[in-house]
């Protein structure tokens, strides 16, 4: 059953008690909150995710409520549990929902060794998987966004899990992380796309996030074959430019972007070197976006 | 019974688990960083394949991880050989490192932070000099903290490396000067055993056994209290195959002033892990603690603060028994005369960083 087909008085019902499961890409989670935006946030972006039954494994068991202290009186806090213990210090109340969405990343960063993971964003068209990586801020998560805005299918943002075993890139098509000045421009390009609440004053700035399209959702258990690997820079006034990148920088450079591949050795280092033969590596600079996604739908086609 | 118990003692008993079971066994070895000891004891049964393959993948995962540690490991023990090499002292490794170094089954899938060496206490001071040379720095500045633990502790202030952010604890001794159990460190030191081919020395077997029997049950911390426990199931396993070894563990004990801790270490990893122990040997460690009455007591309070799963089956008794058993570690580790001031000054500094 989807998310979208319960009532808000149910999920609230659920987030406070057994916890809600949900069913995200390759992974299972159950979720309990007693902090109402959170289900708001769920509501809000979680609309197309499946439900699960009391009969499923769950990868991950997580919690987002205030800590008991005193302090909550004063200037309320939450914590994010993981197996009923804090891996992050406690933060402020209102940053709750986003701190679901980072907490859920770091557990699946740190224990699914099975894939290599790239700080990256995926996105897939005509069935080739776009892996844009690179540092924070390059960018990466506003074009994402707005390819899918336009159509591409969201296989990930923040995080592209690499299967080692078959060289495919496996969905988690969670929503996408827009930061501070992306959030505006993702609402100019695309007035329809669904934005929930916006948290001011996170050690990254202005944090919103954009809802999935429910089409991304639904093909989330189908993973794609990767076929380019882009580094894009975002730089106001520059024009749009592929530039190709050998594939000796490219694994480099994904090499430093990475979550664990010092975790697995040779076998990631095998990963990425597979990766990069198999596709085509560029440096990418752009300043706008309808420029930016022709081209993609163009190499894609 | 909790799974995770049953999935040491038998790993078998993992095939009949239905796919709920397998999420909780999952979180519970999570939460009590086992999980890849528990891949290791289900490979070794020859069942890892025979799994389910969601809970699969988290076995393998931190097979991988444990893998990757091991090799870190290497790493950072080769490079404290090398920063002490020019002072020409045994170098004798403690716990997790020392099973690893020694190849002991108890290394097996065993996830830790700090790496623990014991030196002559006349050396200290040159093994601290030669660490920070080398790149360690001390990581704790505050006054207070480092003359409590010099004057007091069994070890100096824990150093931290500069740029591999990895940690080492330089002991004198395995328990502090001023606990009632504290041994000659002398004798665990004239009892050492090389690693042939290498400068890497471990305590003797049995040696092992006690230190891990005596940090595990005159300290505080039971977040780690079931993998610790496993440890010494391990050990005891893998030595008792010995000639002698019984008698000889417990003439150990009696040397070093340990057979209280190994009264325990035996009494709890038969009861939680039916580790096989001699049944004389069993009675003749629970006759020692002849006041059945506070045999019974400490049953409570050890058999809950060892249970793995804390804080996910929300079992409030673990965290009172755990708290007991904090409290008692306190009382164990210094006379009152030392310890209220210090509890004192503990909290006074509390206080001030609350306010400022």
């Amino acid at each position: 059953m989807k998310l979208s087909a319960s009532s808000r008085k149910s999920i609230v019902q659920s987030l406070a008690g057994k916890g809600l499961s949900l069913r995200i890409g390759s992974f299972n989670i159950r979720l309990r909150s007693s902090v109402g935006a959170v289900a708001d946030h769920l509501i809000c972006l979680y609309g197309a995710f499946n439900i699960l039954d009391g009969l499923d494994f769950i990868d991950f068991n997580v919690a987002i409520n205030p800590p008991l202290s005193l302090r909550r009186y004063l200037r309320p806090q939450v914590n994010f549990s993981f197996d009923g213990y804090f891996p992050f210090k406690p933060l402020p109340y209102a940053q709750a929902p986003a701190f679901f969405e980072w907490g859920l990343n770091w557990c699946i960063a740190s224990h699914s060794n099975q894939f290599l993971i790239i700080h990256a964003a995926a996105v897939e068209l005509n069935g080739q998987a776009f892996i844009f990586a690179g540092i924070p801020g390059s960018g990466k998560s506003t074009l994402s966004a707005a390819m899918v805005c336009r159509g591409w299918r969201l296989l990930s943002d923040e995080m592209t899990l690499l299967c080692l075993s078959d060289g495919l890139a496996y969905p988690v098509p969670r929503p996408v992380s827009l930061k501070n000045q992306s959030l505006d421009i993702i609402r100019q390009f695309s007035p329809d796309a669904i934005i929930g609440s916006i948290v001011n004053d996170t050690l990254k700035g202005t944090v919103g996030h954009m809802r999935p399209p429910d089409s991304s959702v639904e093909r989330s258990a189908t993973p794609a074959l990767p076929t380019k690997v882009i580094f894009p820079k975002y730089k106001q006034g520059s024009q749009t430019e592929l530039a190709p990148l050998s594939k000796a920088k490219a694994l480099l450079k994904l090499a430093e972007n990475c979550f664990n591949y010092s975790a697995l050795g040779k076998e990631g280092f095998d990963g990425l070197g597979r990766l990069c033969d198999a596709t085509d590596c560029y440096d990418f600079s752009y300043s706008n976006l309808d420029e930016a996604i022709a081209l993609f739908t163009e190499l894609a086609s | 019974m909790s799974l995770l118990r049953t999935a040491f003692i038998k790993p078998e008993s993992v095939l009949s688990l239905d796919l709920p079971q397998w999420s909780q066994l999952i979180r519970h070895a999570r939460r009590a960083n086992v999980l890849a000891r528990l891949g290791f004891y289900l490979k070794t049964a020859g069942i890892l394949e025979k799994i389910p393959a969601q809970p699969l993948l988290h076995i393998k995962s931190s097979l991988t991880f444990a893998k990757a540690f091991e090799c870190s490991l290497q790493w950072e023990i080769h490079c404290i050989e090398a920063a002490l090499k020019p002072l020409d002292i045994p170098l004798v490794f403690l716990k997790g490192s020392a099973y690893y170094v020694a190849g002991n089954s108890a290394a097996k899938g065993r996830i830790f932070s700090d790496i623990d060496i014991l030196v002559p206490e006349n050396r200290l001071l040159e093994v601290e000099v030669a660490l920070i040379n080398a790149g360690w720095i001390t990581s704790t500045l505050d006054p207070y903290d480092q003359k409590y633990y010099r004057q007091w502790m069994h070890e100096i202030p824990p150093m931290r490396h500069l740029r591999r952010q990895t940690s080492i604890d330089v002991h004198h001794n395995i328990l502090p000067k001023t606990c009632k159990f504290s041994p000659d460190a002398n004798k665990l030191l004239a009892n050492t055993v090389q690693i042939p081919g290498t400068n890497a020395w471990v305590l003797a077997p049995e040696d092992r056994i006690l230190h891990s029997a005596t940090h595990l049950f005159n300290g505080g911390e039971f977040e780690q209290g079931f993998r610790d426990l496993s440890d010494l199931d391990l050990l005891l396993k893998e030595f008792a195959s010995q000639e002698n070894f019984w008698t000889q563990l417990r003439y150990r004990a009696e040397v070093l002033n340990q057979q209280t801790a190994l009264c325990y270490a035996l009494r709890y990893t038969n009861k939680i892990l039916n580790t096989p122990i001699p049944p004389e040997i069993l009675n003749n460690a629970a006759n020692r603690r002849n006041a059945k009455l506070s045999l019974f007591f400490l049953d409570l309070l050890f058999v809950s603060a060892l249970q793995p799963g804390y804080g996910c089956h929300n079992n409030p008794w673990t965290e009172i028994a755990r708290f007991c058993l904090f409290v008692r570690s306190h009382w164990l580790k210094m006379p009152v005369s030392l310890l209220l001031p210090h509890l004192l000054k503990k909290s006074l500094k509390q206080m001030n960083k609350l306010i400022a």
